[in-house]
């Protein structure tokens, strides 16, 4: 194969470097526009690059956008503790103990992937709405662990299957029970794997809508940034400024860049993983 | 599954009964799964089967206050069906399905192919194709009505420089091309997770393949039809049957940028339910109707695909 085509031109990666830019340019312009002050961005010609830009944007945004923050950075690692507290035993059962009624329990989280979240956002608020549970933290991480959890369950599991049996084994003959060889040997061992499971939880925690306006209804302390970003430009449909909202979803972007540099590698294994099944 | 999670099963021959395993007691090994049994059932079975039992209740705005919601039998269901705004949503929701899924199968697959050879940097930029993926779509939905702003927004600067309309195309606020704008956000949101399910799909065609179809002569075009495609059957599947399932659910990208609207021109059963709910006026009955609708849809279809699979797995020589 290599062989046909396999001169070293740079024209792959130039073509490549074009595709990219295409494909990121919303990217850019929302930073390009987070740096702009209002007047520049009222202006009928785009300005291409933020020359004497600002960062009133950014002020503005943490000012009054920093409660949001500060909730989303709670729901999401709450959510995250919870779902790989969950998750990680089951998955341990499924791949290496053959645990009872492990198949069947496998399809039940399969279908999980299936239903919408507005079924779920519909049902939670009427069962958490007398249960007095509305406008917590504590609803949201529920919330987001019902479909974090499953997603967590197959990625893990995946893992785990190719932990090998020998090692399991061995560590029964030296008289280890079921829950040493998990804490000692199979943790340890899928450390990579709870970093990808725990990383996809936190950013779908840390990006979901539907739950965060159905549970929290109430404009409080636990609005988390998805809704403020929202009620930005909901609020006032023309009056808007525009910078600020970019510099807040250039900050509510984060997470997911930094997912991209940390985990790099892990990013499309656990893609892969958690959506393909066997 | 026929790539990326090679299932390191037992050897033939020692895969059936007890393997020397380890013998853990019953309780333990349930003990284990207990967690997430409790944790499934609680908040999700639960919800699950309260949902369905609320669309057969007349559950409004005053069962909220008095938790009192009579019996209504299949009357959301037919309500559903009688009401216009429906039959759009459901007209809407396949043209957003349909389209979604082509142009970002199409896209993911060109991108697949061309970033499948290494060459200086490829693995690095294909990376960085997954950032929408992984963003908030919040966000995107967000920065693609900025972009697609009638009068400040990239797009329309950009058609008008190069004379290709004559007036400021009103994307979002006309009846005529909201879907096309919220399409555009949604496929651009799409094509990382084709790109790199299609990719892993590639990959896994062993290269053999074409030196001996090259070596029969066959062209570009021959290969991708009769080694490409063929190969990566299996991985389309997936990604045709998954990409369904989250175009049905997809909300916030809709929502943020149109609420549905203008004229119910974006309405999707997803945002429509949505609105039945929490719209204001709580039709909660109606909304968990819409709601399981769309379950029995991306079940059927899942269950269509799984069938597909399982079929073709028995007649897969070498596979068991």
């Amino acid at each position: 194969m290599t062989t046909l085509t396999g001169r070293r031109s740079p024209v792959r990666t130039v073509l490549a470097l074009l595709i990219v830019a295409v494909m990121l340019f919303p990217l850019y312009w929302m930073v390009n526009a987070s740096f702009q002050t209002n007047e520049q961005l009222a202006r009928r010609s785009a300005l291409w690059f933020p020359l004497g830009g600002t960062l009133h944007g950014y002020r503005d945004a943490f000012a009054q956008q920093g409660g949001h923050l500060l909730a989303s950075l709670v729901v999401a690692l709450g959510a995250t503790a919870l779902t790989l507290l969950i998750a990680a035993p089951a998955a341990y059962a499924l791949a290496l103990l053959r645990a009872p009624g492990g198949k069947g329990l496998l399809s039940v989280l399969l279908v999980v992937q299936l239903v919408p979240g507005i079924v779920m956002a519909n049902a939670l608020y009427e069962i958490f709405g007398p249960a007095h549970l509305l406008d917590s933290a504590f609803a949201l991480i529920l919330a987001d662990s019902t479909l974090a959890v499953p997603f967590a369950v197959l990625v893990l599991r995946a893992f785990m299957t190719s932990v090998p049996g020998e090692l399991v084994e061995a560590a029964a003959l030296d008289g280890a029970g079921a829950v040493r060889t998990f804490v000692t040997i199979v943790l340890p061992m899928a450390r990579n794997a709870l970093v990808t499971a725990g990383l996809f939880t936190f950013l779908f925690a840390w990006g979901d809508f539907m739950f965060a306006t159905t549970l929290t209804p109430d404009s409080g302390t636990w609005q988390p940034i998805t809704v403020g970003l929202y009620d930005y430009i909901g609020a006032g449909t023309n009056t808007t400024s525009w910078n600020s909202v970019m510099a807040t979803a250039v900050i509510a972007s984060l997470p997911a860049a930094v997912l991209l540099v940390v985990a790099q590698r892990h990013v499309a294994a656990g893609l892969t993983s958690g959506a393909v099944k066997d | 599954m026929a790539y990326a999670l090679s299932e390191p099963r037992t050897a033939p021959g020692t895969t059936s009964g007890r393997t020397g395993k380890v013998r853990r007691s019953f309780l333990l090994r349930l003990a284990f799964l207990v967690p997430v049994v409790v944790h499934t059932a609680v908040f999700f079975l639960y919800p699950l089967a309260r949902n369905l039992l609320l669309s057969f209740q007349d559950y409004g705005i005053r069962s909220v206050y008095s938790g009192d919601a009579p019996w209504n039998g299949l009357a959301n269901y037919r309500r559903l069906f009688d009401d216009p705004v429906f039959h759009k949503t459901l007209g809407n929701t396949l043209v957003f399905v349909v389209v979604s899924l082509l142009a970002q199968f199409v896209i993911g697959l060109g991108l697949a192919e061309f970033f499948r050879r290494s060459f200086p940097l490829g693995g690095v930029l294909r990376s960085l194709l997954l950032v929408p993926w992984l963003l908030p779509l919040v966000v995107a939905g967000t920065v693609f009505r900025w972009m697609l702003d009638t009068s400040n927004g990239v797009v329309n600067q950009v058609l008008l420089a190069l004379r290709l309309v004559d007036d400021p195309v009103p994307w979002l606020n006309d009846p005529g091309y909201a879907m096309a704008g919220v399409l555009l956000c949604n496929i651009w949101i799409g094509v990382p997770f084709n790109m790199v399910i299609l990719h892993g799909g590639l990959q896994a065609i062993p290269g053999a393949l074409y030196e001996a179809a090259a070596l029969d002569g066959a062209g570009p075009v021959a290969r991708f039809r009769y080694i490409t495609l063929p190969q990566l059957r299996p991985v389309i599947g997936v990604v045709l049957t998954l990409g369904l399932v989250y175009t049905l659910k997809v909300f916030d990208v809709i929502w943020v940028m149109t609420k549905g609207g203008p004229a119910n021109a974006t309405q999707t059963v997803t945002t429509y339910g949505y609105q039945l709910s929490f719209g204001g006026l709580s039709q909660f009955g109606l909304g968990a109707a819409a709601g399981n609708l769309l379950i029995v849809v991306a079940t059927a279809f899942a269950l269509l695909y799984l069938r597909s699979m399982r079929a073709e797995d028995h007649t897969a020589p070498g596979r068991k």
